[in-house]
């Protein structure tokens, strides 16, 4: 059973930790309620926040917590979308929010060794004057951290072109369960041995704590082109998207929005977008000036073939930047038409787009709730925007169920749980949907190897009783919302 | 209100999707013997020698399901890399795999966990594979990732089975992410520093130097090839057709950096500038393997294989 709140044991805990930390743990009402919540629509206190500044110091913390039975929870600036940082089983918060140096920038083997708590834009920001970026670029980015996007293997409107963050992951340092420190993966060509890295990035703090990391440098593009395409017919748009790809082109980022998003956005971004239009595809092309300008062509093309209404290519970088202003602060302008908001992510083959977005309103209007779509069509990637007001009776479930249908449609139309937010406790219970449960046992075999004893962000990811052996706080706390 | 699809039907479904050919492999591989899969042998040495008496079987081939606006394939994992190529290649579509020889298949690739020539440009072979299909060591079928081009639903199984050697699970049948063939390609030659090409390039395919004399793949719109070999031109580098001959025996890994102390090193080598990668002829012994993650890979080994049964005599480490 999950220890109520036992002020001993806290008490106990608590003071080893300040042996470790000092006044950087903390137990008061205040942090911890802050801590007790991410992006997500769950929350559950935790027992203890702590803040270390170094390596050594997540090692002795995790060995504290191992001495007291108690499980941890690292978390970076809580932005994550699945509950994956919400605190379980009153664990020990480890915030990586003070590890935040940019250690070393290494141009020679295009790697930058980062601390987890460094922020994703700060990065590329520090990157910028050497001709470098990190291409992860979730919308969080002024405010998410990497070792949060390592946690969750985070996306962004560029992965269509260079992958998700797990394919810019040289090597990472990791305090494991055990609370031994190791590298996994190496900035040399061919690491020996199993994949341990790829496994431990998207492992959503389950197998450890990543305490530094080499991340890779991305060449910014010579040139760089961005352009609107607006559509009076959903479904047109989204087979521009399949066309743009099918002739052969990779465009860098490949954005849809529909006409509520292009609303709300416009309100506050005043790019020009066209409020009339049904939906607009936001298309970047970068590259070498040939590629791109031949790209340009195919885009005009294609666009005409599905009657785009017009076709704005950026005149230049202000340009560029309003349009993609809109684009990635679409999420907080939903609270223009209701206070709250639930962002969905689910990916589906691009050629079913239309059709599962068609679903996605009707899922909406059938639980009396208003869907916004600002998503990554050009890889499928579906997140629709619930938008309520929580004050509202019930909401909360029909939000819920909502949600679930979401996925369960987008799920029969051939596609996944989750694109780029993860699955924590969100869609823990959902695992069984895309997978057997013998791929269930598996994974969680696989888990287990890095966490027998289940300290490390328990009851995340894979649902309880896919092993027989639920441990001590394998059950989930009265009044946890998950 | 309910959309129909409930979680025991989505399954269902899902379970209706597991091709035939894998689960007849998978009656094949069965529960209880040492047992290995055989492809065409291109790599077979790699890892140890497999212990005597163990049971030879072939996996699935063929290119099942190509959808070309989707950008992915997926295959039998005993499909050689030439008839997968052959197939995207239809359509204009390609997988940078390049293997020194193309009847390797693709499963045998994977396995190894081996990039090709152009990892500069397009990642490691692992960044390719999208969802895994193999048969575990009790002869039941395990589908991990996903079916589309980006997915983060569960752990990340298939990088763990890339470069594991069939020794935690047999490889039936995987879904790969495609490209578009770039409209030109054109290799370059010259015996000039590669080093400074390299930081001249935008994203070369590939940059191979072997101590005296260095070849560069671009790939691109033409005129961005040719305005890029423009750059490289003063360095010493012109156009050549002929590709250097990529030495198959050994894999020396080094950091990018630590190429150059290979200067003046002598002949029998072709290293990846701006990867570290080192092909030799003669056989080259992996690093170690820290103890702590040596550990946690025999664990894993423990945990899915408890009998070791699967390809006895091989490690991946």
């Amino acid at each position: 059973m999950v220890p109520e709140a036992d002020t001993a044991a806290d008490a106990a805990l608590l003071g080893d930790l300040r042996g470790v930390v000092g006044d950087r743990a903390r137990d008061n009402d205040f942090e911890r309620g802050l801590y007790s919540r991410d992006g997500s629509i769950e929350g559950s206190l935790p027992a203890i926040v702590c803040l270390p500044e170094t390596a050594a110091e997540v090692a002795e913390i995790v060995g504290v917590c191992r001495r007291h039975s108690r499980p941890f929870l690292a978390r970076g600036s809580g932005t994550g979308l699945a509950g994956g940082a919400v605190p379980v089983g009153r664990p020990v918060v480890v915030a990586t929010a003070k590890m935040d140096r940019i250690i070393e920038v290494d141009v020679d083997n295009r790697v930058a060794w980062v601390e987890p708590g460094v922020l994703n834009l700060d990065l590329s920001r520090a990157l910028t004057p050497l001709g470098f970026h990190f291409a992860p670029d979730p919308s969080s980015q002024q405010v998410c951290s990497l070792g949060g996007n390592i946690a969750n293997n985070s996306g962004g409107p560029h992965c269509l072109a260079y992958g998700v963050t797990t394919a810019h992951i040289a090597a990472l340092e990791v305090v494991l369960p055990s609370g031994e420190t190791t590298m996994l993966g190496g900035v040399d060509a061919e690491p020996p041995g199993l994949d341990l890295r790829g496994l431990f990035v998207g492992s959503e703090g389950t197998m450890g704590i990543a305490t530094k990391a080499a991340v890779r440098l991305t060449p910014n593009a010579p040139s760089v082109r961005t352009l609107l395409l607006d559509f009076d017919d959903v479904s047109e748009g989204s087979a521009a998207v399949s066309a743009i790809i099918a002739a052969g082109l990779v465009p860098s980022a490949l954005e849809m929005m529909d006409q509520r998003a292009i609303e709300i956005v416009e309100a506050f971004a005043h790019a020009g977008y066209p409020t009339e239009a049904a939906a607009v595809l936001l298309v970047e092309l970068d590259g070498l000036p040939g590629g791109v300008s031949a790209g340009v062509e195919i885009i005009r093309e294609v666009a005409e073939q599905y009657h785009a209404g017009h076709v704005r290519v950026a005149a230049d970088d202000a340009e560029r930047a309003l349009l993609w202003k809109g684009r990635k602060n679409a999420f907080g302008a939903v609270a223009r038409i209701k206070p709250d908001y639930y962002l969905h992510d689910t990916v589906v083959p691009r050629s079913r787009l239309t059709e599962v977005l068609d679903q996605v309103y009707r899922i909406a209007d059938a639980y009396d709730l208003i869907a916004v779509n600002v998503f990554h069509a050009g890889d499928g990637n579906l997140h629709p925007i619930l938008a309520f007001d929580r004050r509202e009776p019930g909401v909360d479930e029909r939000v819920k169920a909502a949600g679930r249908d979401i996925v369960a449609a987008s799920i029969a139309a051939g596609g996944v749980l989750s694109g780029e937010h993860g699955i924590g406790l969100e869609k823990r219970d959902y695992m069984g949907m895309l997978f057997s449960a013998h791929d269930m046992y598996t994974q969680d075999l696989v888990r287990e190897t890095f966490d027998p004893d289940g300290f490390a962000n328990p009851l995340k990811v894979i649902p309880s009783g896919s092993r027989c052996s639920d441990s001590f706080h394998q059950h989930v706390p009265e009044g946890a919302w998950v | 209100m309910s959309s129909g699809t409930g979680p025991a039907e989505v399954s269902a479904s899902l379970a209706a999707r597991i091709d035939p050919a894998v689960t007849e492999f998978a009656r094949e591989v069965g529960a209880s013997d040492p047992i290995t899969v055989v492809g065409t042998r291109t790599h077979w040495h790699v890892g140890g020698e497999l212990a005597a008496g163990t049971r030879e079987i072939r996996a699935p081939a063929g290119v099942w399901e190509h959808e070309p606006s989707e950008m992915t394939v997926r295959c039998g994992a005993a499909t050689s890399v030439g008839e997968l190529s052959a197939h995207l290649a239809q359509t204009g579509q390609m997988i940078p795999l390049d293997p020194a020889d193309d009847a390797a298949t693709v499963g045998g690739v994977l396995a190894c966990g081996f990039s090709g020539h152009r990892r500069l440009r397009y990642g490691h072979v692992r960044d390719l594979v999208l969802q895994t299909r193999h048969v575990d060591a009790t002869g039941k079928v395990v589908t991990a990732g996903g079916p589309t081009v980006k997915n983060v639903s569960g752990y990340d199984l298939p990088r763990l089975l890339v470069g594991s050697l069939g020794t935690l699970g047999l490889l039936a049948e995987v879904i790969l992410r495609t490209l578009p063939v770039p409209p030109a390609a054109q290799w370059l030659h010259g015996d000039g520093d590669p080093f400074a090409a390299f930081d001249l390039l935008y994203r070369p395919s590939s940059v191979l130097w072997d101590g005296t004399q260095a070849w560069i793949l671009l790939e691109g719109d033409p005129s961005d090839v040719a305005a890029e070999a423009a750059r490289v031109e003063p360095l010493g580098f012109g156009p050549t057709t002929d590709a250097p001959h990529v030495p198959a025996t050994g894999r020396e890994s080094m950091r990018p950096s630590d190429l150059r102390t290979l200067a003046g090193t002598g002949g029998g080598w072709l290293a990846e500038v701006g990867v570290g990668l080192v092909h030799r002829v003669e056989p080259v012994d992996a690093g170690p393997v820290a103890p702590a993650n040596a550990a946690l890979m025999t664990e894993l080994k423990q945990r899915l294989d408890p009998a070791g049964r699967l390809n006895p005599g091989r490690s991946a480490w």
